[in-house]
């Protein structure tokens, strides 16, 4: 349902600049949207408090830059520390120089940990460097065969004493074997556990003091909701992780827990885990993360490549003609040209600066196809015919359709569409929301309202 | 009342009776943990319904931040945004048309009403009525199915006195019928597997077979965690349902789908994928002796109607517990 966050922002924002700024009650609303899209990726409500505190200071503060309405403007601010956040001063693996490089896991029940050991294995077997995994989960079943199969999948050895001798007991001898057998890497595969849960906790950190990791891994499913922090907060307290791997990744949960992680420890996420198979296991990339997180990954990069294609002046000349309904098909021509210069494109009206804000249209599809044939229809036509379309009638008519190889019908409905849409730029210029029936009439459909929910906190 | 066993569970006209059971405490059962006592502790605080504390602090004046506090409690307990909005502009409105008094007890009191009548959404019993009664164990990877599998079994076993079949038609997972046999050994239960890389229909298939010509009470199938967005997987688990269908008209007579307590909004995905594929009866919300509340299963019982049966509270045989609406409708508001 959040998917359309940014045409939200931009409804919302779309009245509330004055004078090139963000006025505080716009950015106020904008920031109730943001938190409920956050909410919803199971961002933790305290992380969300702290950062839309954060990104309203600096609505407040920026202008709005003349390519980009103010929708977009706080999108783009949003996204920015979002990336922040998520990235920052990244860390990867650290080796030792000699010897044997330790890398222990640690994390909640079924979080994904031994497929995880298994995957990272096989990222460094094939960086070719000589693996072995010790298998430190005595407490559940089969976790130990589970380890063995898929650690000899992966090229490495699994060091294991079956499930009667104490984990701690355990990891220690595994690292000797590993050093007196030249491994590069030893992974410790620990067991599941609760962060309340004292004794295992305790384990752990004996664990961590008997073999000394250079890495520590906490292993996060990407499906956690706001547990996820007071989880990491404990780890981080016992287990001193170093770093995350979010698993699970491949499927459609929006990911807030490595937010909240990554707000609250500081530490970043390396790797992430990514399917059933043992190469679906990447170095996790912060970016990509935020606009899956705020569900929004087209328009942010729409955004970045109007901020490239479009200069302040034009957008300003452009704003200008839309208010005095004096936009022409020349510059309609032109503007098309432009955004299809940044690849394929299925929201041709909501890059239009102002035009976002329709709600609506951009579930007008707009394929490729049909660009080419607006564009041929208006390559057909005069420069007169370009900048008064209403001449355009019976003979012009057909003469435009011929010359573009289209149908009268197809000439006749872009042009009117045009017309419609002229009118529409006029009132959303001059800070007026369009009416959605209006709207809803000209794309031949009804508009789209997604209920939502009411929440107060600001 | 605090929900029984006898309340969720349908045995139709089998005559059996509840004798509790204490799990044996060698070394046949899974290894003694630390979480013993503070779980006992942590099930008595969610019974209680009001934690002063909670009620001193949110309901001092009822005002604009009351509201927010409860806003807050259940986000935190990943009721989501929905819901979460929904049952506080209920509850508003009943104190501003005088339905509820103004005063601190009575809102919580009425707020865990509203969350447990929520919880209650088409509360139904798990129907073990049937010669053999199947139970299909369904969910996303790593979210308790074999461990509740094991669990139930042993309560069906040991406290009901019903003989068991398992059927390990996980035969993705490397050492997954390993893990189901070692719970079937705790639990007294016989099982049926096969090897690793099998057809997971086929043991399936043979598993109601052998229920029906061994003549036992209850068959629960273990199946592969997947996730609900891997469609041939998913398409996958409609043939194992299949297979079971035909082989046994009825059957399966109760299809349960384990959600995570830890899970947050996904969880209403992989609920609504895996009832899609499956046509789920009921949820088991494991892991809730962590600090996790799982409110989203909230939003699966309203949206959905699939409610809550068991609840997995450790990782020990006796470690489950019959679902009840108002003590998860209290610990939903209970801070840690
Ligand atoms: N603390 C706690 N841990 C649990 C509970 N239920 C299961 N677990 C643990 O969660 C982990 C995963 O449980 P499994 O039963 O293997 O989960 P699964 O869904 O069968 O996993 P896959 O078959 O790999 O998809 C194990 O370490 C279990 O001991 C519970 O109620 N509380
Ligand atoms: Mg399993």
């Amino acid at each position: 349902m959040f998917d359309q966050l940014s045409d939200r922002l931009q409804a919302t924002l779309s009245t509330v600049s004055s004078r090139g700024k963000l006025t505080e009650d716009g950015v106020d609303k904008a920031m109730r949207e943001i938190r409920l899209a956050l909410l919803e990726a199971d961002v933790n409500f305290k992380v969300v408090k702290a950062f839309t505190t954060r990104v309203k200071e600096r609505c407040l503060g920026a202008d709005v830059m003349g390519s980009l309405n103010p929708g977009q403007q706080v999108v783009k601010i949003v996204n920015e520390e979002l990336t922040e956040l998520m990235g920052g001063a990244g860390r990867d693996l650290v080796f030792s120089n000699r010897g044997t490089t330790v890398i222990m896991m640690a994390g909640l029940q079924g979080s994904g940990k031994t497929t995880a050991c298994a995957k990272l294995a096989k990222l460094l077997t094939k960086e070719g460097k000589r693996v072995a995994i010790a298998a430190c989960d005595v407490y559940r079943p089969a976790a130990i065969q589970q380890l063995e199969t898929v650690g000899k999948r992966a090229g490495a050895v699994v060091y294991q004493q079956g499930t009667d001798v104490d984990p701690v007991e355990i990891a220690g001898w595994a690292l000797d074997k590993a050093k007196d057998e030249n491994r590069d890497v030893l992974i410790i595969d620990t067991a599941g556990r609760l962060h309340i849960d004292t004794e295992l906790m305790d384990e752990l950190v004996r664990i961590r003091k008997v073999v000394k990791p250079h890495n520590v891994l906490l292993v996060v499913d990407a499906m956690t909701g706001q547990d996820a922090v007071g989880v990491a907060e404990s780890f981080s307290d016992s287990a001193e992780f170093d770093g995350v791997i979010i698993s699970k990744l491949d499927g459609d949960a929006r990911g807030g827990a490595a937010l909240s992680v990554k707000a609250v420890t500081g530490k970043p996420i390396i790797f992430a885990s990514t399917g059933e198979k043992l190469e679906d296991f990447d170095r996790f990339h912060p970016d990509r993360m935020s606009s899956r997180i705020l569900g929004m990954g087209d328009v942010l990069s729409l955004i970045e490549k109007a901020e490239e294609q479009v200069s302040e002046e034009d957008a300003e000349e452009l704003q200008k003609k839309m208010a005095e309904e004096t936009f022409t098909l020349e510059d309609f021509l032109k503007q098309m040209r432009q955004i299809r210069k940044m690849g394929p494109i299925g929201n041709l009206m909501g890059m239009m600066p102002g035009m976002g804000a329709m709600k609506g249209l951009k579930d007008v599809d707009i394929d490729d196809g049909e660009l080419d044939r607006v564009e041929a229809i208006i390559l057909s036509m005069t420069p007169y015919e370009r900048a008064y379309p209403e001449i355009i009638k019976g003979s012009r008519r057909r003469r435009i359709a011929e010359g573009s190889g289209t149908k009268i019908q197809a000439v006749n409905n872009m042009v009117k569409q045009f017309g419609q849409m002229r009118t529409l730029m006029k009132q959303m210029a001059n800070g007026k929301m369009p009416d959605p029936q209006q709207l809803a009439r000209m794309q031949g459909g009804k508009a789209a309202k997604a209920p939502r929910p009411k929440i107060r906190r600001r | 009342m605090p929900t029984t066993w006898n309340d969720i569970l349908d045995f139709g006209d089998r005559d059996v009776s509840f004798t509790p059971a204490e799990p044996a405490g060698d070394g046949d059962s899974p290894k003694k943990r630390g979480a013993f006592s503070r779980l006992r502790e942590s099930l008595a605080k969610s019974r209680r319904a009001l934690s002063e504390e909670i009620t001193s602090s949110l309901f001092d004046r009822i005002d604009e931040e009351t509201w927010e506090r409860l806003e807050e409690a259940l986000i935190l307990a990943d009721a989501g945004a929905t819901t979460t909005a929904q049952v506080v502009e209920r509850l508003e409105h009943e104190v501003d048309s005088g339905a509820v008094p103004p005063d601190g007890v009575a809102i919580k009191a009425r707020l865990v009403e509203i969350l447990a009548e929520i919880a209650s959404t088409n509360r139904s019993k798990i129907d073990l009525s049937n010669d053999p009664a199947v139970l299909l164990m369904t969910g996303v990877n790593g979210t308790g199915k074999t461990t509740s599998i094991g669990k139930i079994a042993w309560h069906l076993k040991n406290e009901f006195g019903l003989s068991v079949l398992l059927g390990a038609a996980d035969t993705y997972r490397a050492a997954a019928a390993e893990q189901l046999t070692t719970w079937a050994e705790r639990a007294g239960a016989d099982i049926i597997r096969s090897n690793e890389g099998a057809d997971p229909g086929s043991v399936a298939f043979d598993a109601v077979s052998a229920a029906k010509a061994r003549g036992v009470d209850v068959l629960i199938i273990d199946t592969a965690g997947r996730l609900h967005t891997q469609g041939n997987l998913m398409d996958e688990l409609g043939k194992v349902r299949r297979v079971i269908e035909k082989q046994m008209p009825g059957a399966p007579h109760e299809t349960l789908i384990s959600i995570d307590a830890t899970t947050g909004q996904n969880g209403l995905r992989q609920a609504k994928a895996f009832a899609e594929a499956t046509d789920v009866d009921g949820v088991v919300l494991t892991k809730l002796d962590g600090t996790a509340k799982g409110g989203i299963t909230l939003a699966i019982a309203t949206e959905l109607g699939i409610p809550v049966k068991l609840i997995g509270v450790g990782e020990k045989l006796e470690d489950l517990r019959p679902f009840d609406p108002t003590d998860f409708a209290s610990a939903l508001l209970d801070e840690d």
